[in-house]
């Protein structure tokens, strides 16, 4: 459970800081009158939301690799040979995610033909990963790894399945918002939802690297 | 972040203030059913939990008859005692409990208490109550599955929750792992609107620090069910794959009838870690909204302050950390290192430190309190010492040389009802009896009230006293019967007939209960908007029931702290925190 433990700290150590900024240490009943700030936060609910979302998401990641790495300190643990097109599909996600970034940064500039261009290579390098882990599952399982073969097979299979599932949701959203803005809107009625698309993106990466580099690993 | 500043400090107009975008529903389909006015949605997380509540305590009533008089019952036999059991834990804990709670009252009392319109995402609130409904129905549709639910215990232990001499092997486990799903999946959108709507929504001078503890408890408790019930969701998932689709994530190599099953190499103790990594955080989901209403009514109906604000703030987060690395004080008996051990004993009894703080300060509290005796303070009272109670035999519980030899008795059936499952059912009722008005305009039955709160208090302890006495005694626990035993001498057949009637009794008080509920809908006395004379925001609405949107024109403006009771030479004997100055006497 260290893996989980870890990111349980990283959250603490969130929650800490924000604690500490918000005067504890008051002593409410002797302060009568009225107090202008409540100590919320000046970004909007929909990127707080987003962000408490992407905590439970990745609690969800962090115990099942912490699962993956418990079951593989245990005897019996054979190895998954990775397919070397892991390498591009993550290279592929990588793009997918530089592309949304690109877009975030054009939404801030106010340029919406590149907004509408860096989220339609985004969505699309994102169907393209995809499709690569579709066809790496098809590698693994003509070299004999079905999904009840061994654990090592099994554990690959769900997470990246997880993942991958996790990246379709992403572009249900990310659909949305492209097609908001080919219509043709103003910048600034799309900005939020590029910034929010942007973020799910870039933690979809992360946990991606995250559990492909303890696959090379073991 | 940047604190934002909200309006000036000398005199807020309140046009500077942003208001929120309300969802206004168009037709009686939108308004009552497909709502997403978290007033609406709370008595319908309300209504489900309970109705499912009261199936929990039917099966609750047929495991005792069962141990009470053992084969009496055509309709309890060896496999359906097990599923019984498996559905009254299930059902008491995630169904009720956790749903009553953070779906009930926190849907109803976040955004009134911090003076808010409604939670800040109100079409995925709707979707948490939907999926929660169909979370229910795959439940309910377990029972009527070939082979019945699942009688894997509560815990759903692997291996052998899904091998062929369990009860409900077939469908029942699977539509009880897809319940779960669903439940967390469902749990997580209301949680993210509990998360953020206190983060985010408060009204003006609404600090934190001005929050009353109520809110602090079902916030800290949100928290830690996003955290904790993706270990839940985890350990579901991949027991969901052991059983349907063959792999082995919990499932070691097994013989059964001299037949090899197709699974090996897998691992039932990892399952055990994800279980209690969700499990004991669990308690806390539960306990600590249960600890802020308590504070909340104790403070009411003795007309004082809390004791210690702040402490009982600190105490909530640091209990609600702490809850995370206990886990292992469930696993004392797998044959884990004994190190661990230690840890996790070690752990578990610091808990007790912030607990003990609390329970001090509610005692405290009432000191020199002017104390009404009103139901909601009786159960409040009766929680008091019912978590006391439970609390110390935890202690006892929490040492791993007093648990291993009692680990598999009724001492831990006894501990566990007593400190998770009376004591926070007794602040379910008395948060009922207290906001009820509020929600309906109607005041319940006093005398039913007081009926409901003495059966129900006395029996729960003529249930689960004696309980802890079969315990001590060697009774082991999850027996279906005990027969010829050495050392189980025939008094204690006896004392479960005892507990059993007792048992009855109880159940039945909950049926006053819920006639009261109804009754009082139509004949109840009428309430008025504020018959507690209570300081908090849901109390000041200008409408009872509060209508949609919850304020009339203007968000109200919070001057001060929930607890201004009896506050030297003021007129009245509580200050509204939407109050701006004491209004002296005379």
């Amino acid at each position: 459970m260290s893996i989980t433990i870890l990111f349980l700290a990283v959250i603490a150590a969130i929650a800490a800081w924000w604690l500490s900024q918000q005067r504890l240490t008051a002593k409410p009943w002797l302060e009568e009158g009225p107090i202008i700030a409540t100590g919320a936060s000046s970004l909007p609910a929909a990127k707080i939301g987003l962000g408490v979302f992407l905590a439970v998401v990745g609690s969800v990641f962090a115990l099942f690799i912490s699962a993956f790495l418990m079951r593989m300190d245990m005897a019996e643990w054979p190895l998954l040979p990775a397919p070397k097109l892991l390498w591009l599909n993550t290279g592929v996600l990588v793009s997918s995610s530089v592309a949304l970034h690109s877009a975030q940064l054009a939404a801030r500039r106010g340029n919406i033909a590149r907004v509408r261009s860096s989220l339609l290579a985004g969505g699309l390098l994102a169907l393209a990963f995809l499709a690569g882990q579709l066809a790496a599952w098809r590698i693994l399982m003509a070299a004999g790894y079905f999904l009840a073969t061994d654990p090592a097979a099994a554990f690959f299979y769900v997470i990246s399945g997880l993942h991958g599932l996790h990246v379709l949701g992403g572009l249900v959203a990310l659909g949305g918002v492209t097609d908001k803005a080919w219509r043709g809107v103003d910048v600034s009625q799309v900005r939020l939802n590029v910034e929010l698309c942007a973020m799910y993106w870039h933690f979809l990466l992360l946990v991606w690297l995250l559990f492909f580099g303890l696959l090379l690993l073991a | 972040m940047v604190d934002a500043t909200i309006g000036a400090a000398e005199g807020v107009s309140p046009a500077e203030v942003e208001d929120v975008e309300l969802y206004h529903p168009r037709s009686w389909l939108t308004k009552y059913v497909f709502s997403q006015d978290a007033k609406i949605i709370a008595i319908q997380y309300s209504v489900t939990a309970m109705s499912i509540g009261y199936v929990a305590l039917v099966l609750s009533w047929l495991i005792r008859l069962q141990l009470a008089f053992p084969g009496r019952f055509s309709l309890i036999d060896a496999s359906s005692y097990y599923q019984f059991i498996t559905m009254h834990g299930m059902i008491m804990v995630i169904y009720l409990l956790t749903a009553l709670f953070l779906g009930g009252f926190g849907n109803y009392l976040i955004p009134l208490m911090v003076g808010a319109r409604d939670m800040v995402f109100p079409f995925v609130n709707m979707l948490s109550y939907w999926i929660y409904l169909l979370a229910v129905a795959v439940l309910v549709t377990s029972f009527f599955a070939p082979g019945g639910p699942t009688g894997a215990g509560w815990t759903l232990y692997p291996p052998q929750a899904i091998l062929s001499g369990t009860p409900g092997q077939g469908a029942g486990i699977i539509l009880m792992l897809v319940s779960l799903i669903l439940f967390i999946i469902g749990f997580t959108m209301g949680g993210l609107n509990y998360v953020v709507t206190v983060l985010q929504a408060r009204t003006r001078g609404m600090t934190l620090m001005r929050l009353p503890l109520t809110i602090w408890g079902i916030f800290t408790a949100t928290v830690l069910a996003l955290l904790a019930f993706p270990a839940l969701f985890v350990a579901s998932f991949l027991m969901l794959f052991d059983r349907v689709l063959g792999t082995s994530f919990f499932m070691p190599a097994i013989v059964e009838a001299g037949e090899h099953l197709k699974y090996s190499g897998g691992s039932p103790i990892l399952f055990q870690h994800l279980f209690w990594f969700f499990g004991h955080p669990e308690v806390y989901i539960v306990a600590l909204p249960a600890f802020g209403i308590v504070s909340d009514l104790i403070s009411t109906h003795a007309r004082k302050n809390i004791f210690g604000y702040r402490m009982m703030v600190w105490a909530i987060v640091v209990i609600g950390a702490l809850s995370f690395v206990v886990w292992g004080h469930h696993m004392y008996v797998s044959g884990m290192n004994p190190e661990f051990g230690f840890f996790f004993a070690t752990t578990t009894l610091i808990i007790a430190v912030p607990t003990a703080i609390k329970v001090y300060n509610w005692v405290l509290t009432l000191w020199q309190g002017d104390i009404h005796f009103t139901v909601p303070m009786l159960f409040a009272l009766g929680f008091i010492v019912t978590f006391v109670n439970g609390g110390i035999t935890g202690l006892f519980l929490g040492n791993v040389i007093v648990d291993v030899p009692l680990s598999a008795t009724m001492f831990v059936v006894a501990h566990f009802h007593m400190v998770m499952g009376v004591a926070p059912i007794l602040v379910v009722f008395g948060g009922i009896y207290h906001w009820y008005p509020k929600v309906t305009g109607r005041m319940l039955n006093d005398k039913l009230g007081n009926l409901h709160f003495w059966v129900t208090f006395l029996g729960a302890y003529a249930i689960f006293f004696p309980m802890h006495y079969l315990g001590l005694m060697g009774v082991p626990r999850r027996y279906y019967e005990l027969g010829e035993t050495a050392f189980v001498p025939p008094s204690a057949a006896t004392l479960n007939v005892f507990i059993t009637v007792a048992a009855l009794v109880v159940g039945a008080a909950q049926i006053v209960f819920l006639f009261n509920l109804i009754w009082s809908l139509f004949k109840g006395r009428s309430a008025g908007g504020n018959p507690w004379r209570a300081t908090t925001l849901e109390w000041q609405t200008p409408k009872t029931p509060p209508g949609h949107g919850n304020w009339g024109e203007e968000l109200p403006i919070v001057y001060r702290w929930a607890y201004d009771y009896s506050v030297p030479g003021a007129k009245q004997d509580f200050v509204p925190q939407n109050q701006p100055s004491v209004q002296r006497a005379g």
